[in-house]
């Protein structure tokens, strides 16, 4: 069904440090992997061994340099669907393959119906829907709804997979419509962002951005430092060497 | 935009069947549908034809074809669903006034079948051109020029081959000619108009505003996440250079509107031993017009994801 439900008090979605991604890729293998089985799998890869690989995966990490000179900074950017509230992917499907859910949010695609006709691709403007070139159908990231509720895995695996193999901490799963959620408060306390919430999708996914530099005066300072003092022996250069790398 | 050639034929001729059956339609409903059996036969069989030959087409995009009948169950809420529905619909008037016209079944409702027909064709040229003006992600073609653009160069594609077609048989009717040098005219402004506007539209919006960090100034890729491209920019990555696309600006507008419209001008003032000539030169330009027009569309459409992929702009 394509006409939006009414929206629910749950919204799930992740949350996503921009600060703490080291861009090491671990979420976006280990959502390749889950999604070997289950939900909407397996996600088909062409040409994997050739020159051009190329195949459907639901989370991408790009890197970015943002800002210029000492105050530019590596941003590593994993995006996927942000499970938006009032998502245009699902309205404009002609089938009903694409929905929301009522209870939780997740928006998902039926991939038993899905005639593949990759409207929902041109409707997302976060790129989060790839067409698998082998199933004929839209993937998209399904929030681990197979993981989330599954009474079959441990209690602690009971979260998505990118979630789950974030080696930094980076990545976080929960109610962002629940204001008392874990989640919510870290969103409020970092002040976490919506991406580009003036096209109205409403997204429920949240970015935190990275934090302010506290280093970049100090750089400066032990380059002064360094050029002031003479040599005062091998402890004072290990001492210099020490002081200059812990600030980095 | 990637330009899909089972889309681009689709619009195509689909577009100029829908056209034809309008032609067709008005002419009746005016009196000047001319009494000839192989006209008749031959207006509503290319226009069904094209039709039906635009629809089978546009499955071949899907990836699950034989799914398709699903997309008539969304109409509530998708306009590609809309699309499906007015299409299969728009049949059953355009059948009947087809097996009126040419063999004189319920002959006494050819009027209403006419008008029916029309009204079908116009509803499901609009629900196509909706399926592109509504997507905000993509702003050339987020435009409320888009669906008066389809349904004059519907009409444009339709009048011509209604000439082209009596230019061959019976001779072409001075209406039919002027009404179609008015629809040129008209799609030529629109799409001079469209254009107008394309080129001048600000791209506002920067990878810093799509990723969130603007405030940290501007924001560059350092690193792809994938080596080969994805679906997403093969579908979405293809964007055409400026001025390799204005050179096929030129040659669309040149086959779609200026030929045919010199086509129609022979027509008026030339002998009709000469109509056949410039009837069918008329259509055989403007079909190839119109094919370059639509991968136009598609070409220089950007999507707003380009700017996670490199686009400086959007």
């Amino acid at each position: 069904m394509t006409s939006l439900p009414e929206p629910s008090a749950k919204k799930l979605g992740l949350v996503i440090d921009l600060d703490t991604c080291v861009g090491c890729q671990a979420c976006a293998t280990s959502c390749k992997e889950w999604n070997t089985g289950g939900f909407s799998g397996p996600l088909t890869d062409q040409d994997p061994y050739g020159e051009d690989p190329h195949g459907a995966w639901l989370n991408r990490v790009h890197s970015f340099e943002a800002g210029e000179g000492t105050d530019s900074r590596t941003v590593h950017f994993p995006r996927s669907c942000l499970h938006c509230e009032t998502p245009a992917c699902v309205t404009v499907c002609p089938t009903g393959a694409s929905y929301k859910r009522a209870e939780d949010g997740i928006v998902l695609v039926n991939p038993d119906t899905c005639i593949g006709c990759k409207l929902c691709s041109w409707a997302c403007p976060y790129g989060a829907r790839e067409y698998d070139y082998a199933h004929g159908v839209m993937k998209k990231c399904t929030l681990c709804v197979d993981r989330i509720y599954n009474d079959t895995l441990e209690p602690e695996d009971r979260q998505p997979a990118c979630v789950r193999a974030c080696p930094t901490g980076a990545r976080h799963f929960g109610d962002l419509g629940d204001p008392e959620s874990d989640v919510s408060k870290l969103v409020a306390e970092r002040e976490g962002f919506g991406l580009m919430p003036e096209l109205g999708y409403k997204p429920v996914n949240r970015y935190l951005p990275p934090r302010e530099r506290r280093n970049a005066p100090v750089a400066e300072k032990s380059v002064a430092a360094k050029s002031s003092s003479s040599d005062h022996g091998t402890l004072d250069k290990f001492f210099a060497w020490a002081d200059k790398a812990l600030n980095r | 935009m990637h330009p899909a050639y089972s889309v681009i034929f689709f619009t195509s001729a689909s577009g100029a069947g829908y056209g034809l059956l309008i032609w067709l339609g008005s002419a009746e409903l005016f009196g000047a549908l001319p009494d000839h059996w192989w006209f008749r036969f031959l207006g509503f069989g290319i226009a069904l034809a094209l039709i039906t030959a635009g629809l089978l087409s546009s499955t071949a995009h899907l990836g699950r074809p034989e799914r398709a009948w699903r997309a008539f169950s969304q109409w509530r809420s998708s306009w590609l669903s809309r699309e499906g529905v007015a299409a299969v619909v728009t049949y059953v008037p355009a059948g009947l006034f087809a097996l009126a016209a040419i063999f004189g079944l319920f002959e006494g409702a050819i009027g209403f079948w006419a008008i029916l027909t029309i009204a079908g064709a116009l509803v499901t040229v609009w629900c196509t051109a909706m399926i592109y003006a509504s997507l905000t992600t993509i702003r050339a073609w987020n435009d409320q020029l888009v669906p008066p653009l389809y349904i004059a160069l519907s009409l444009t594609t339709g009048g011509l081959l209604y000439c082209g077609l009596a230019s061959l048989m019976i001779g072409v009717g001075q209406a039919a000619i002027w009404g179609t040098l008015v629809a040129l005219v008209v799609g030529w402004l629109l799409k001079t108009l469209y254009w107008s506007r394309l080129d001048g539209r600000k791209l506002t919006l920067t990878p810093g505003d799509a990723l969130g960090l603007a405030k940290h100034g501007r924001v560059r890729t350092l690193e792809a996440p994938h080596s080969q491209a994805n679906f997403v920019m093969r579908e979405m990555g293809y964007t055409i250079g400026r001025r390799h696309a204005e050179r096929i600006r030129i040659y669309a507008v040149t086959a779609l509107f200026v030929v045919p419209a010199l086509c129609c001008l022979a027509l008026l003032a030339l002998p009709s031993g000469l109509a056949p000539l410039f009837g069918v030169l008329g259509v055989l330009s403007a079909g190839a017009g119109i094919l370059a027009e639509r991968w136009l569309f598609f070409a220089e459409a950007q999507h707003i994801v380009s700017l996670y992929y490199g686009a400086e702009a959007a």
